[in-house]
Order: structure tokens, then C-alpha cells, then sequence
């Protein structure tokens, strides 16, 4: 099976969070590494899709879907960073 | 506050509007154009359409009469606030989705579109980033698609960085977005367009065809030294080739962002 990789997560994820998830950085439980979920290899059947880090090869996360509810796992993740939108100030001129 | 700032702070505005929620939406055909003997470009006009940076990709569903549901991601090839929306699909010979996009759908056929969906393979002009580091783009095949949005959106902001678009394709046929790209290489905004054909070579060409290599790739690439940004866009194989070299000659695997479609 060809696997792609993290950007692909983009559309299947947006469904359940509200922020794009290929930016957050985690850190894998396997290795220590920070990477954005881009980053991450993705293999994905028609049973599921696993998400493994793209330095050790570690198990991040799975995914399973059904028509009303999907299971999201992230077993090989110890932190997810996610940023905020900065705020913007007003400055005089 | 100097003037400066005020437009910083402007910018950075402009910069956060740049990445839009994303959303289901209905997207009407426009127009059909035959990009390559295996490809399509097609033009979707998209209600609602928030815009999208240039690198973003869609996702595209496809609903059967008994409800079977295909879905298949796209780069986009257009950037910008506009509802008209490009795309150039590469046909897969056990294709679900891409042999319909490509061989059957036609102007006023409607698509269920999902997007802009990711903010990671993006490009957006110095003025909105101020990252003025050079940019090197490398293709493979279709994985040209988001590469020409930045491209496009380069020459659009008139951005004055300079980029180098490195793309790798079977023959002088399969090229995407060629009239296009030819334009890009003579506008004011910096592009340097290098052609590496694997298959067939254009008449007169002085290398001939075949895989890029190591070295074509160091020869054709801004050097690692001058600290390139470079984003990969091919099949699988090609990006972890590509991206393997890049990282043996020096160049810092942050500064490079990938984005992988899977076989062939």
C-alpha cells in the first residue's frame, strides 16, 4: 500500500476540529520528535487510516470512520501545539 | 509608531485571512480544457468560496445512485479571493474519481467540493510573511499543480523573491500549465524554470532523457547555503527521493515541506 503523507489528514479532520491539524506540532511518544502533522506518513485502507511518525515510524495516531461517528485515537502522541491566531493590535500611527 | 509598522500590522491582517475556514460546498463546472493527453483542467465556480492561499488543496466527493461516496483530494491551481476555483487532474488508469474528472465530466456538471483544506504546503508573498528567504520548487509530474499557484501568485504580487521551479516530466507533452509557465519565467517577479523530461526529450535538447539524478538535482537546485525554502510535490517515490538528496547536500529538512499523492 502507497502511503502519502500528513496533508492529506487536512479534509478528513476538519470534519471534527475547528483548527487545520497538519499545522499542530506533536511530539511522538516512540522517539522524542516535534513535527507538524504534515509531516506524519499516512496509511490508509478501507478500515482505516494510521498515522505514523515520519522519523521513526511510530504509530501517532488511527482513524476510523463509520457514516455517523468516527474514533480518533492518538496513541503516540504525548502533546499536540496548536497556535492561536494572534491578536492583532491597533496601533496609532 | 512609524509608517512601517502600521503596514506590518496590515500585512500580518491579510496574512491571517489568508488560510479561510474551510467548508462543503457546491461547485459548478465552467470549463473543461484538455491540460495533457492524460490530464484536464478544470475551472469550478464555487459559491461561497472563502479563497485560498497559494499550496491549499480541495477535497472532492463523488455520490453514486446507491450512495456509494468516493472522495479524492486536489491541489488547487488558482490562489486568491476569487469563487473560480482551478484544477488540473491527472488521470490514474484505476481511478475512482480522477478517469470521470478527466474523460467525463463537462461545463454545468456540479461537484461536491470540500476545502481550501491545509495550511502547511502554502506559500503567501515576503510582504505577507516577511520571510524573505528564496523559494526552490520541485515537481513531479502533477505534483506541479500547487507549485504553479505559488509560482502564479509570485508574478501576481509582483513578490521580488527569487524562485526556481525545478520540474521533473515524462515528455515535452505531459508538461501542465506550459504556455503558462513560460509566461511565469518572463515576468518581473524572479523565476527560474528547469525541465528535466524522463521519458522523451524535446528535439535539440542537449541532455537526454531519463531519471533525475543526484547530481542534476544539485545542479539545478538554490544551493543550500543560500538557505532556500523548498517545497516537493510529486508521487511518493519521488518526494522521498528528492527529499533524501536534499537533506545529503545540506539543506535543512525544516525548510523543506512536502507534499506526497501517493503511486505512480
Amino acid at each position: 500500500m502507497e502511503h502519502v503523507d500528513g496533508n492529506a489528514l487536512a479534509g478528513p479532520l476538519a470534519e471534527f476540529f475547528t483548527f487545520d491539524v497538519t499545522t499542530a506540532t506533536g511530539r511522538c511518544v516512540g522517539c522524542g520528535s516535534i513535527a507538524e502533522l504534515a509531516r506524519a506518513m499516512v496509511y490508509r485502507s478501507g478500515a482505516g487510516t494510521v498515522v505514523r511518525c515520519g522519523t521513526c515510524d511510530n504509530v501517532l495516531a488511527t482513524i476510523v470512520e463509520s457514516d455517523d461517528r468516527a474514533w480518533i485515537g492518538f496513541r503516540g502522541m504525548s502533546a499536540i501545539e496548536v497556535r492561536r491566531a494572534p491578536v492583532v493590535e491597533e496601533r496609532p500611527a | 509608531m512609524s509608517d512601517g509598522s502600521a503596514a506590518q500590522v496590515t500585512a500580518l491582517g491579510s496574512a491571517l485571512q489568508a488560510v479561510p475556514r474551510s467548508g462543503w460546498h457546491v461547485a459548478t463546472v465552467a470549463a473543461t480544457h484538455r491540460e495533457t493527453p492524460n490530464a484536464t483542467r478544470l475551472e469550478l465556480d464555487v459559491v461561497g468560496w472563502p479563497g485560498n492561499a497559494a499550496g491549499q488543496h480541495l477535497d472532492v466527493r463523488l455520490t453514486a445512485p446507491d450512495g456509494y461516496q468516493a472522495t479524492r483530494s486536489y491541489s488547487i491551481a488558482s490562489s486568491g479571493s476569487s469563487t473560480r476555483v482551478v484544477l488540473a487532474v491527472d488521470k490514474l488508469p484505476d481511478g475512482e474519481v480522477s478517469p470521470y474528472l478527466v474523460d467525463d465530466v463537462r461545463a454545468g456538471d456540479m461537484l461536491e467540493v470540500h476545502g481550501p483544506l491545509g495550511a502547511f504546503f502554502v506559500w503567501a508573498p515576503v510582504a505577507e510573511t516577511g520571510d524573505d528567504r528564496p523559494v526552490q520548487l520541485i515537481a513531479g509530474g502533477s505534483g506541479v499543480v500547487p507549485l504553479y499557484a505559488m509560482a502564479h501568485a509570485h508574478a501576481g504580487a509582483d513578490d521580488p523573491t527569487p524562485f526556481r521551479l525545478l520540474y521533473s516530466v515524462r515528455t515535452p507533452d505531459d508538461v501542465y500549465f506550459s504556455d503558462e509557465l513560460g509566461a511565469l519565467a518572463e515576468a518581473s517577479a524572479p523565476l527560474r524554470l528547469d525541465l528535466v523530461y524522463t521519458r522523451r526529450a524535446p528535439e535539440g535538447a542537449t541532455t537526454p532523457a531519463g531519471r533525475i539524478t543526484r547530481e542534476a538535482l544539485e545542479a539545478a537546485v538554490i544551493p543550500a547555503a543560500d538557505r532556500p525554502r523548498v517545497y516537493v510535490c510529486g508521487s511518493t517515490g519521488f518526494v522521498e527521493l528528492v527529499a533524501d538528496w536534499l537533506v545529503g547536500l545540506g539543506h535543512d529538512p525544516r525548510s523543506v515541506r512536502t507534499e506526497r499523492y501517493g503511486g505512480t
